[in-house]
């Protein structure tokens, strides 16, 4: 069967929409498992589309179906219209890759596929030379401009060891009467490939960073009961989003909002207060609150970043609480109501007067921005497409190291080779006759 | 009186003979026009046939039922299958040959082909009406006409030869250039290079001492080139070895201001694969030495061919240098190394046909078209010959990069053209594992006798072959067993309780033809070449598979015309880099043009939609 091809359809960049463009047998089944509301042929219909995996909302969003022969591409086509962030577009054409036969277009395979079922409307021909251009330069940015030169840096140096590879091991096919220096090329092949696949799996494994890029720096809002974590969430978002009063342990489950903090995305966290004797079990009084606790403590670990905020009403500073103490962390004293000076080494604030508070959002948001740079200077893997074709490399290269024959193996060779160049784009045999007779002393 | 013939091949070097014998066996009334009858069948270079990549040409020129295989199987004196260990699909049958057999074997075969006219003499010029062409003007001014001129011309257009300083207009050595058909081709403003290659001294075997170097000896049972052949009756005989050395290397680096290509003298580029020794010496100057095979030329011929050391120094040079050489230290020069430079046409001027694009009639094939090597000439004269054959008719006949070798050469040639001597290497084909040396047979010569090249008694021979096949494809298609009947006889596969037929046992690495054999009788009663297909294609068949949904994209494109008209200027939104590179080689398919370094996927895609509208329009 012909794959379901998907892809930003719109110009890449910062826009108030962006429309994501899936065409092919699995269109419809896609957007059933994205969706469950019913779409009525060439009608908008607003649809909140569901992650299948994790039932994470990844927008609300406008969806448009279209059947053949009366698509963009003649086939079965579905247009879902996003909000335009990044974060919304990511997680929706990630999702997709997570679908039965689905992938993501070529550069132009659109245009291709409507041109082979004879649908390209020839009437409206510069729309369409507009729309090309769109699709393919939207793709190419995609595939590589977009995190800079960190991540084409690091494919780029993956395709050039794996063409290198398969130089050398087309040399030994190729100029099999030649004098090679069997030992330098066997050198250049195997070892390569293994250190090229270890690096290609840790870097699939790092979700983490591209995540951030996407979310933003979690910020967890740490501290004693009472302590006033939760007037502190509010006051930072300037809206009533926790619950607050006078009694401990007033919050208990995690809860999160999506701040931009001076121009930096971040998701703050407002958690339980730190009672360790809640944890052990002759103590407990509330199970819940323990419950709560212990989601503090590990929100604590998963965070970027800590707000440690101490009662300033308390004798000495929270001992649970300085315990988290490390160097993403800042150290808060709140309840200073008239402006006074907090425990040593603290931020003074408070969050009924306001003081302190646009110091504080200056620090945090100093070390946000350091913490952010850090992160998007190494390469960290964000695209949906780059992720399909590392895969697609790495099953390659996992069949070369155990070929049985050197025919074999330098076509899985090619196979990765041509799979990270999706991404960097092509490699040529001219590419690969310069590598041998630049790096062996070959002819007659 | 006017002599009318239907095709005209001039030059009957290896491209020329293929053309006639091609163009003849379509039944055109054939003139081939040379130099000298008795230099037909003449190797210029290295007395060697085949290697990997130019053994594959050998065989699909074989399938094709054309002459060179059947001719190097009559002399061939130390045949070898080069990476018989290293997979079928990169296996290419080579061997040494005795020129004096190759010249005679070749001419049998030329003065005994039906329907082909042998004329001896030099061609100066084209008789041309307009831009097409109608016959030729041989150098005592004879006109002989046809509708088909195949020009073969090889290392001979306005040929130089350096030695030292020494400049000397040759074809070859001992042979007068083609100078006036060279200024012929300049005058119809075809684009024309300039292209160099070299050859190593000719040595005197009686003066090698043989004694200290290492042998190397033919394969036991030799593999014949001709699918018409299965034994060789040639007696084989061993190559020897021996390498230069740091002595050696001095002489090279204290005289290279002497050699033409560095002093300058020599303009045109040669490969960058086949480098003369003082290259060598120069480019990889920490390598402390450089492996000569001692190559006799003949079995009753002194002669010796040192393969791996060709240059153009000066004679007094290359004497030195040979006496650091061991087993060479008394070695008698017989003939001195040379290089040579000679006129060649950008092949991006050729149709798929290497007709070409601008003069209707008049095709190239061989050198001229800036390949290099035998094989790479004859494989091209073949297709030209069959081409000029039906020019008329206005038939063609072409072979695309998923069907041969063939396909890669002529694809690569027309559209990347040749910036340096090209010469068919194994990784040039990217369905490689599909065009193996092995199968020509079966995927050309049924192609063949559609065309109407394939003679009678290739085809039943081949006939038989494929019927044999098709019954063993089905019998090892039905037969099947469980893991668990199959472990009784020793055999283990996954167990997973599935029935796998003998095609799917045999792909496992380790399982082979004769195990199975014991299982089921019925097994051994087909013949050992058929079994020997059928486990070839058994251990390939799941690349084979991604191949051909590879291939079926590729052809796709190819099916996608790009009109002649095409004025790539008025599309707008192409860049100028890409405008001038499509404007170079006019590509015929939107997947040739895919194929062009420089063009990029959004241009490909412009180009499309330009093609697309055009189309649209004319109908
Ligand atoms: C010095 C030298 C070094 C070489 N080195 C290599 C090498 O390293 N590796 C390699 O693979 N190959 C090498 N070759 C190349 C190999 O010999 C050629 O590729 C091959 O022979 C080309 O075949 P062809 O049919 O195109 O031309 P040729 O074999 O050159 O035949 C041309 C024929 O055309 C005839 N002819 C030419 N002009 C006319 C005319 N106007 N009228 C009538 N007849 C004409 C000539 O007499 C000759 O018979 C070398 C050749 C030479 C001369
Ligand atoms: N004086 C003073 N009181 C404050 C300040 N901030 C919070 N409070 C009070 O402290 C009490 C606790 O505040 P919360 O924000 O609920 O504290 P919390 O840390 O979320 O408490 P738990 O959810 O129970 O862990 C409330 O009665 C607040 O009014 C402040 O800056 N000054
Ligand atoms: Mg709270």
């Amino acid at each position: 069967m012909t794959d379901t091809i998907y892809a930003l359809a719109s110009a890449q960049g910062r826009a108030g929409i962006a429309v994501v463009r899936v065409s092919g047998p699995q269109a419809m089944e896609s957007l059933s498992k994205l969706s469950d509301g019913t779409f009525p042929v060439r009608q908008a219909v607003l649809a909140q589309l569901i992650n299948p995996d994790n039932g994470s909302l990844i927008d609300e969003a406008i969806v448009i179906t279209f059947h053949p022969p009366r698509s963009y591409t003649g086939e079965e086509t579905v247009e879902y219209n996003i909000h335009g962030g990044k974060a919304v577009r990511e997680s929706l054409l990630n999702a997709l890759s997570q679908m039965d036969g689905h992938r993501m277009a070529e550069p132009g395979e659109f245009t291709r596929r409507a041109y082979e079922n004879g649908n390209l409307d020839l009437t409206q021909a510069e729309a369409v030379a507009d729309l090309i251009h769109a699709e393919t330069e939207a793709q190419k940015q995609l595939a590589l401009s977009q995190m800079g030169g960190a991540l084409s840096n690091l494919y780029q140096g993956w395709a050039d060891r794996l063409v290198k590879a398969l130089a050398y091991a087309e040399a030994q096919i190729d100029f099999a009467e030649e004098d090679l220096p069997e030992d330098e090329v066997k050198s250049h092949v195997e070892p390569v490939l293994t250190h090229v696949m270890t690096q290609i799996t840790g870097h699939l494994n790092d979700g983490n960073r591209g995540e951030i890029l996407r979310e933003g720096i979690k910020i967890a809002i740490i501290g004693a009961p009472n302590a006033g974590k939760s007037s502190l969430i509010n006051a930072l978002a300037q809206r009533d989003v926790a619950i607050v009063s006078d009694m401990a342990g007033t919050t208990r489950d995690v809860l999160e909002v999506h701040l931009d903090l001076n121009g930096f995305p971040v998701t703050l966290y407002d958690t339980a207060g730190l009672r360790p004797e809640q944890l052990s079990d002759e103590h407990a009084q509330d199970q819940i609150e323990a419950e709560g606790i212990k989601r503090a403590l590990q929100k604590a670990q998963e965070a970027d970043f800590k707000i440690l905020l101490f009662d300033g009403k308390d004798n000495e500073m929270h001992p649970q609480t300085l315990n988290l103490k490390d160097d993403n962390s800042i150290c808060v004293t709140n309840k200073m109501d008239d402006g006074e000076t907090g425990f040593a080494d603290t931020i003074s604030i408070s969050t009924q007067s306001g003081y302190g508070l646009d110091n504080l959002i200056d620090n945090v948001s100093r070390e946000t921005k350091a913490l952010f740079e850090d992160i998007q200077n190494s390469p960290s893997l964000t695209r949906a497409r780059h992720r399909e074709a590392l895969v697609e490399a790495q099953e390659h290269i996992d069949r070369a190291l155990h070929g049985f024959s050197p025919d074999m193996i330098a076509e899985d060779i090619r196979m990765s080779v041509r799979s990270i160049g999706r991404i960097t784009g092509r490699t040529d045999v001219e590419d690969l006759l310069d590598i041998i007779f630049r790096d062996f002393c070959i002819g007659k | 009186m006017e002599q009318k013939f239907d095709v005209i091949v001039v030059g009957g070097g290896h491209a020329g003979c293929e053309a006639a014998a091609a163009s003849a066996r379509m039944g055109a009334n054939t003139a081939l026009v040379t130099h000298r009858k008795d230099t037909i069948g003449i190797m210029s270079c290295n007395p060697a046939i085949g290697g990997l990549g130019k053994g594959h040409l050998v065989r699909e020129i074989d399938a094709l039922d054309g002459i060179m295989a059947r001719v190097t199987d009559k002399a061939g004196i130390q045949f070898r299958m080069l990476n018989a260990s290293k997979g079928a699909a990169v296996q290419g049958p080579r061997t040494q040959a005795d020129r004096k057999l190759y010249r005679q074997a070749m001419q049998d075969e030329i003065f005994n082909t039906p329907n082909l006219t042998i004329i001896e003499a030099g061609v100066d010029d084209l008789i041309m009406n307009d831009r097409a062409v109608e016959g030729v003007v041989q150098d005592d001014g004879t006109k002989i006409y046809a509708p088909a001129v195949i020009i073969t011309a090889g290392t001979f257009l306005r040929g130089i030869i350096h030695r030292g300083t020494d400049q000397i207009p040759a074809g070859r050595v001992g042979d007068k250039p083609a100078v006036k058909l060279g200024e012929t081709l300049e005058r119809l403003k075809l684009p024309l290079d300039r292209l160099k290659t070299g050859t190593p001294a000719r040595l005197d075997g009686k003066t090698i001492n043989w004694n200290i170097l290492e042998a190397q000896a033919a394969d036991e049972n030799p593999t014949p080139f001709s699918y018409l052949n299965d034994k060789i009756d040639v007696p084989q005989i061993k190559c020897h070895m021996t390498y230069t050395n740091p002595e050696t290397h001095k002489i090279i680096l204290d005289n290279k201001d002497l050699a033409p290509i560095y002093s300058g003298q020599i303009e045109g580029s040669g490969p960058r694969y086949c480098p003369s020794i003082e290259d060598k010496v120069v480019r990889f100057a920490d390598k402390e030495r450089h492996q000569i095979f001692l190559e006799p030329e003949g079995l009753d011929d002194d002669t010796v061919y040192p393969n791996g050391i060709s240059t153009s120094l000066p004679v007094d040079v290359q004497d030195a240098m040979l006496k650091t050489i061991p087993g060479l230290e008394n070695a008698r020069v017989i003939e001195y190394g040379y290089a040579i430079e000679y006129d060649y046409v950008d092949p991006r001027a050729l149709k798929n046909t290497l007709e070409l694009k601008d003069v209707s009639g008049l095709y190239l094939a061989g050198q001229i078209n800036g390949t290099t090597g035998y094989e790479e000439a004859a494989a091209q004269g073949l297709m030209a010959g069959l081409n000029a054959a039906r020019h008329n008719a206005g038939e063609i006949f072409t072979l695309d990069r998923a069907q041969a070798y063939i396909g890669v050469m002529i694809d690569d040639l027309i559209n990347r053209g040749a910036p340096e001597p090209y010469r068919m290497f194994t990784s040039r084909a990217e369905y490689r594992l599909l065009l193996r040396s092995d199968n020509a047979d079966q995927r050309l010569t049924d192609i063949g006798m559609q065309w109407g090249c394939v003679g009678e008694k290739r085809a039943n021979v081949w006939g038989k072959k494929k019927e044999q096949l098709e019954s063993a494809r089905i019998l090892t298609l039905n037969l099947k067993a469980t893991p668990n009947q199959l472990e009784k006889h020793g055999v283990n596969v996954n167990k997973d309780g599935k029935r796998r037929t003998v095609q799917e046992i045999l792909n496992y690495q380790n399982i082979t033809w004769d195990v199975l054999a014991n299982i089921w009788p019925e097994m051994a009663d087909i013949p050992m070449d058929i079994a020997e297909q059928i486990q070839i294609d058994a251990t390939y068949a799941g690349y084979i598979d991604r191949q051909m949904a590879d291939i079926m994209a590729y052809r796709k494109d190819e099916n996608l015309i790009i009109p002649d008209t095409i004025d790539y200027k008025s599309i707008g939104s192409l860049s100028t880099e890409v405008i001038q590179k499509l404007e170079k080689a006019r590509p015929q398919t939107l997947g040739a043009a895919s194929r062009i370094p420089g063009v990029t996927p959004a241009a490909v895609i412009t180009l499309l939609r330009h093609v697309q509208k055009r189309h649209k329009h004319v109908a």
